[in-house]
């Protein structure tokens, strides 16, 4: 699967369509947001990358502890790396957005401060991995980190945001990404185009990279 | 059932044994507190409310920090190995955090009766902030144990344990610190048994996760 090539020209061309259409496409007008909803497409779906991405790292964390095989933590660092680079790449996005429609860059919005927590615990991950010098050691005890760090996911992104009053849509107990709320133009470019594209993009990144490790220890341990 | 119950208070007997016969430590944390606050004083003076409720909560995750970071650190790698032979991870970690709780609430009574002497007493409603103090610092306490746990097996280092802690409390500390502010004045404050809910429920995931994952740490 790693080597086929059709998924990632597959992942060329959402982007485009995702790039083209979101660009000139129509969206609706609303006060406030204006045009700037088009960034629709590429903050929120680099926040749905980076929790599909960390839900596969959770993932292959879970698989090397049940069967301690170094290919599964390799997978699971990958994942969290794209993961965390889209995390960022979200946050970027999120406060030039801002900065156009709440006026400032950074807010202290509960959601921004959660993001910004989350990637923080996910970086000190990998502030964990590099401080073990046993391999084993060191994939074992990040595996369980990553779960813990899964866990604490959920309230700081999710739960308390949505509790406490927020600028982001959600806060005060509202769903935020309610199927009837998108218009169905925008619809089409999120559901089809951004959010295959990117995941897509960050699976070739992810890939790549587990390629490069699996090579180098073959190698290691081959000669 | 009954054995592990046993068990867990016998490791709990220990562990207190060891505080009271290795008093060094327990009374290093204790200079510890007393110096900081005291800093604190000679900074800040008498703060008022708000300032009084931030530095208090600062101060316990310090506290917390320093008098997890002894108990779990201070063991060799041999005696690890002896509580392998002798019980289940589960009944370990329970009866670890059991006693960093109570060790926690300690030092967060002290510090709660530092602070006032120090620092002034803005409180409104005393009981309320204690019950508030010693619930947050059983929480605190939970995190930062387990966070030793994992801290222990990566060369046993302290700073590490800090590094990886600070990230992971600031969401128990937030929820703390607006659950506080309710003490110092007669403000109406909506959404308050939510907050003490999700601060349960943390918890207890803390609990079950600790639980879970601390099986996984333990065989080396």
């Amino acid at each position: 699967m790693f080597r086929k090539s059709w998924w990632k020209i597959l992942s060329f061309f959402l982007l485009l369509y995702t790039f083209i259409a979101g660009f000139l496409g129509k969206v609706p007008a609303k006060p406030i947001l204006n045009e700037t909803i088009r960034n629709l497409y590429f903050h929120v779906a680099m926040w749905f990358g980076m929790m599909i991405f960390f839900i596969v790292s959770v993932i292959y964390s879970l698989k090397y502890l049940r069967h301690n095989r170094t290919s599964d933590d390799i997978y699971a660092v990958e994942f969290a790396r794209t993961g965390i680079v889209f995390g960022l790449l979200g946050l970027i996005t999120g406060s030039v957005w801002a900065r156009y429609t709440w006026g400032d860059f950074w807010s202290n919005d509960p959601k921004q401060l959660g993001a910004a927590i989350a990637l923080m615990i996910y970086l000190a991950y990998f502030v964990l991995r590099n401080s073990l010098t046993d391999i084993d050691k060191s994939a074992r005890i990040s595996a369980v980190y990553n779960v813990f760090a899964f866990a604490m996911l959920f309230p700081t992104i999710w739960i308390i945001p949505r509790l406490v009053e927020s600028l982001h849509p959600g806060g005060m107990g509202n769903p935020a990404l309610d199927t009837k709320d998108i218009d169905s133009r925008m619809r089409l470019v999120f559901w089809f185009g951004a959010i295959p594209g990117w995941t897509l993009l960050g699976v070739w990144i992810s890939t790549l990279r587990i390629r490069i490790q699996l090579f180098s220890l073959k190698h290691e341990l081959h000669g | 059932m009954y054995r592990g119950f046993r068990l867990i208070l016998a490791l709990i007997k220990k562990d207190v044994l060891l505080e009271f016969r290795q008093q060094y430590s327990f009374y290093g944390v204790l200079l510890y507190v007393a110096s900081t606050i005291f800093v604190l004083y000679l900074a800040m003076g008498q703060p008022e409310n708000m300032i009084w409720n931030g530095l208090f909560w600062m101060m316990q995750l310090f506290i917390c920090v320093n008098a997890i970071a002894k108990t779990f650190l201070q063991e060799g790698k041999g005696r690890q190995l002896y509580f392998y032979s002798i019980c289940s991870p589960v009944h370990f970690i329970l009866a670890r955090m059991i006693f960093n709780a109570v060790l926690m609430l300690v030092m967060n009574l002290i510090s709660l009766t530092l602070f006032i002497l120090l620092l002034g007493y803005p409180l409104a409603h005393p009981l309320l902030f204690l019950g508030i103090s010693c619930f947050g610092a059983c929480s605190i306490s939970l995190v930062f144990s387990f966070l030793a746990a994992i801290a222990a097996r990566a060369q046993q280092n302290a700073a590490l344990m800090a590094i990886l802690g600070f990230p992971l409390i600031i969401p128990q500390l937030m929820l703390l610190m607006r659950l506080s502010t309710l003490a110092f004045s007669d403000v109406f404050q909506s959404g308050l048994l939510s907050i003490v809910l999700l601060l349960s429920s943390f918890d207890v995931m803390i609990l079950v996760l600790s639980v879970i994952l601390f099986p996984f740490l333990w065989k080396d």
